[in-house]
C-alpha cells in the first residue's frame, strides 16, 4: 500500500516537473522567436513559400470538410427547426455556426493535423539529422530561419482559409436547403441575415489568427524538441497534433468568453 | 591564436562526459581526438563551435571565450569556423550547390554571381564538380561527406573541424577524404581539428593525437610518440585491443573490463 502511495506520489510530482520544464521551454522558444524577428533579412525570403505551404496547400482540404459541413449543418438545423419555428431559420443556424464555430474552430483542427504535423516532423527530422546545429555553424539564426517564416505565414494565411471554409459552407448549406429542403433563396438569405453582425467575421479572424500561431508555434516546438531518431520525429509529430488540438479548443472557449 | 581547451567539464544529467579535458592547437596544425564511440569527441567539438556551453572550465578559440559569447559573438565567430557534420547534415531540400553556398549568403557584400563562382570552385576542391544541381539524395555517402566539407570551406574559415570524418566510408574514399583534409591544411592553411575513431586515418592527417579517455586528455604527441607510447589504454585503443585498453579496470557505460557488452 505504502509503495503503491509513493509510487503515485511519485508519477505525479515527475509529471509535474516535466510538465512545468516543458513549459518554461516553450517560453524560451517563445522569447528566442520574438527576439528573432529583428533578423527581418532570414526569414523574409522564407514567407512566400511558407504561406504557400501552410495556406495554399490547405485550402483543398479546408474546403471539402466546410462543404460537408454545410451540408450536414442545414439538414440538421431543418430537422430541429421543425413545427412552430420558420423554416428560414435555417439559414440563420447555417451561417451562425459556421462564422462563429464550425468554420474557424473545424479548419483548425484539420491544419492542426495537415500543417503541425508536417511541420513537427520536417523539424524533427532537421533537428536529428544535424541539419539544425548546421544552421547554426553556418551562423544563421535557426529560429528567424525555421520558426518565425511559418508561425508569419499562419498568422496571414488561417484567416484567409477559414474565411474561404466559412464562405464554402454556408454555400453548400445553402444550395442543400434549395435542392433537399425546398426551401427559396430569399428564404435561406433572410434567416442568413437575421442575426448576421460583421463583429462575427472579426471575432472568426481573431480566432484563426490565434490558432495558427498556436498550431505552428507547438509544430516548431515539438519539432525542435526531437530526439532520438525516427521515433523521436513520429513522437513529436502525434504530440504536436493533441496539443495543438487541445489548445485551440481551450482559445475557442477564452475567446468566446472574452469577445462575445 | 589558435584553439584553447582548459579543463572542459560537461555533464549531461548525472552522465559526467568530460572531467577536465584539456588540449590546445597551434595554427596551422591539424589535430586529432581520437576515442572510442560514445566516449564524448563530438561533445569536444560541439563546445569549440559554441553549440554546447561547458558547465566548467574555458573554450578559446581564436583569442575568444566562446562560452562568454552572446548570439552575434557567435555569429562572428562561426564565419572563421567551418564544421564538417558526421553525417554531412546537408540540407535536404536543397541542392548541393544551395547548400554550399548557405554560408556565403550571411556575408555581407558578396553578390549572386560572386557566391555562384565560390560554389564552383568549392565543389572543384572537393572533386564534385558539375554536381552543384543534385540534392543530397542522390549522393553516395563519401560524395555526401565530400559536399559537407564545400559548404564547410566554402566561407574560407580560419579553422575546420571534422566530426568523424571518415566513419562508414569503404578504405580508398576515405584515403580521399583524408587527402582533402590535408590538403585543406597545406593549400589553404586552416588550423584543423579532427574527431575519429580512425587510427589510420588520425595517422595520416594529424600533426598531433589526443586521447580522450573517461572524459580527460590521456595522451598527446605526434603520430610517432603515439606509435611508440606504451601506455597501455593507448596501446590497446591503437591496435584494437579490448583487454589492453579495458585493463585498468575502467568503465564506459554498459562495459567493463575485458570489454564485454552487458547492454546488449
Amino acid at each position: 500500500m505504502t509503495n503503491w502511495l509513493l509510487g503515485a506520489f511519485a508519477f505525479v510530482g515527475n509529471r509535474t516537473v516535466s510538465g512545468l520544464q516543458g513549459m518554461g521551454r516553450a517560453w524560451g522558444l517563445f522569447l528566442g522567436a520574438t527576439a528573432s524577428i529583428r533578423n527581418v533579412d532570414v526569414w523574409l525570403p522564407h514567407l512566400l513559400p511558407q504561406m504557400a505551404r501552410v495556406g495554399v496547400a490547405s485550402v483543398p482540404i479546408a474546403l471539402f470538410i466546410a462543404t460537408f459541413t454545410g451540408i450536414v449543418m442545414s439538414l440538421q438545423a431543418s430537422y430541429t427547426l421543425t413545427g412552430a419555428i420558420p423554416v428560414y431559420f435555417v439559414g440563420t443556424l447555417v451561417g451562425k455556426t459556421m462564422i462563429l464555430e464550425l468554420g474557424p474552430v473545424l479548419t483548425a483542427l484539420t491544419l492542426a493535423g495537415r500543417v503541425g504535423a508536417n511541420i513537427s516532423a520536417e523539424l524533427g527530422t532537421m533537428r536529428v539529422t544535424e541539419q539544425v546545429d548546421a544552421l547554426e555553424t553556418l551562423a544563421y539564426d535557426p529560429l528567424a530561419y525555421l520558426v518565425v517564416p511559418r508561425v508569419f505565414a499562419a498568422v496571414f494565411m488561417f484567416p484567409i482559409v477559414v474565411l474561404l471554409a466559412i464562405g464554402i459552407g454556408i454555400a453548400s448549406g445553402w444550395f442543400t436547403a434549395l435542392q433537399l429542403l425546398d426551401m427559396s433563396s430569399p428564404e435561406f438569405v433572410k434567416g442568413l441575415r437575421l442575426f448576421f453582425e460583421p463583429w462575427d467575421v472579426w471575432f472568426a479572424v481573431i480566432k484563426s489568427v490565434s490558432f495558427g500561431a498556436v498550431v505552428t508555434g507547438v509544430g516548431c516546438y515539438f519539432g525542435l524538441q526531437t530526439e532520438r531518431g525516427a521515433e523521436g520525429v513520429g513522437r513529436s509529430a502525434t504530440r504536436t497534433v493533441v496539443v495543438a488540438s487541445m489548445l485551440i479548443l481551450c482559445l475557442d472557449a477564452f475567446w468566446a468568453t472574452v469577445l462575445l | 591564436m589558435s584553439i584553447y581547451l582548459t579543463e572542459v567539464r560537461k555533464a549531461f544529467g548525472p552522465k559526467e562526459v568530460l572531467k577536465g579535458f584539456s588540449m590546445s592547437i597551434e595554427d596551422g596544425e591539424t589535430a586529432a581526438i581520437v576515442g572510442p564511440s560514445g566516449i564524448g569527441k563530438s561533445v569536444l567539438l560541439k563546445h569549440v563551435v559554441g553549440l554546447l556551453r561547458p558547465d566548467a572550465g574555458s573554450v578559446v578559440v581564436d583569442g575568444v571565450s566562446v562560452p562568454e559569447l552572446d548570439r552575434k559573438g557567435l555569429h562572428r565567430l562561426r564565419r572563421r569556423i567551418g564544421y564538417v557534420f558526421q553525417f554531412a547534415a546537408l540540407f535536404d531540400s536543397m541542392s548541393i550547390a544551395e547548400n554550399v553556398g548557405m554560408g556565403l549568403r550571411r556575408i555581407p557584400g558578396w553578390d549572386r554571381r560572386r557566391i555562384e563562382d565560390r560554389v564552383e570552385d568549392c565543389l572543384s576542391l572537393v572533386e564534385l564538380a558539375g554536381m552543384g544541381d543534385r540534392y543530397p539524395a542522390e549522393l553516395s555517402g563519401g560524395q555526401r561527406k565530400r559536399a559537407g566539407l564545400a559548404r564547410a570551406i566554402a566561407p574560407e574559415p580560419k579553422f575546420l573541424l571534422y566530426d568523424e570524418p571518415t566513419t562508414g566510408l569503404d578504405p580508398v574514399t576515405t584515403s580521399a577524404i583524408d587527402r582533402l583534409i590535408l590538403r585543406m591544411r597545406d593549400e589553404l592553411g586552416v588550423t584543423g581539428l579532427v574527431v575519429t575513431h580512425d587510427m589510420t586515418s588520425a595517422f595520416r592527417v594529424a600533426d598531433r593525437i589526443t586521447l580522450l579517455h573517461d572524459g580527460r586528455a590521456r595522451f598527446s604527441g605526434t603520430p610517432a610518440e603515439v606509435k611508440a607510447a606504451s601506455d597501455p589504454v593507448l596501446k590497446g585503443f591503437v591496435e584494437g585491443d579490448p583487454d589492453l585498453y579495458y585493463r585498468d579496470g575502467w568503465r564506459r557505460e554498459g562495459m567493463h573490463a575485458g570489454g564485454q557488452d552487458h547492454g546488449a
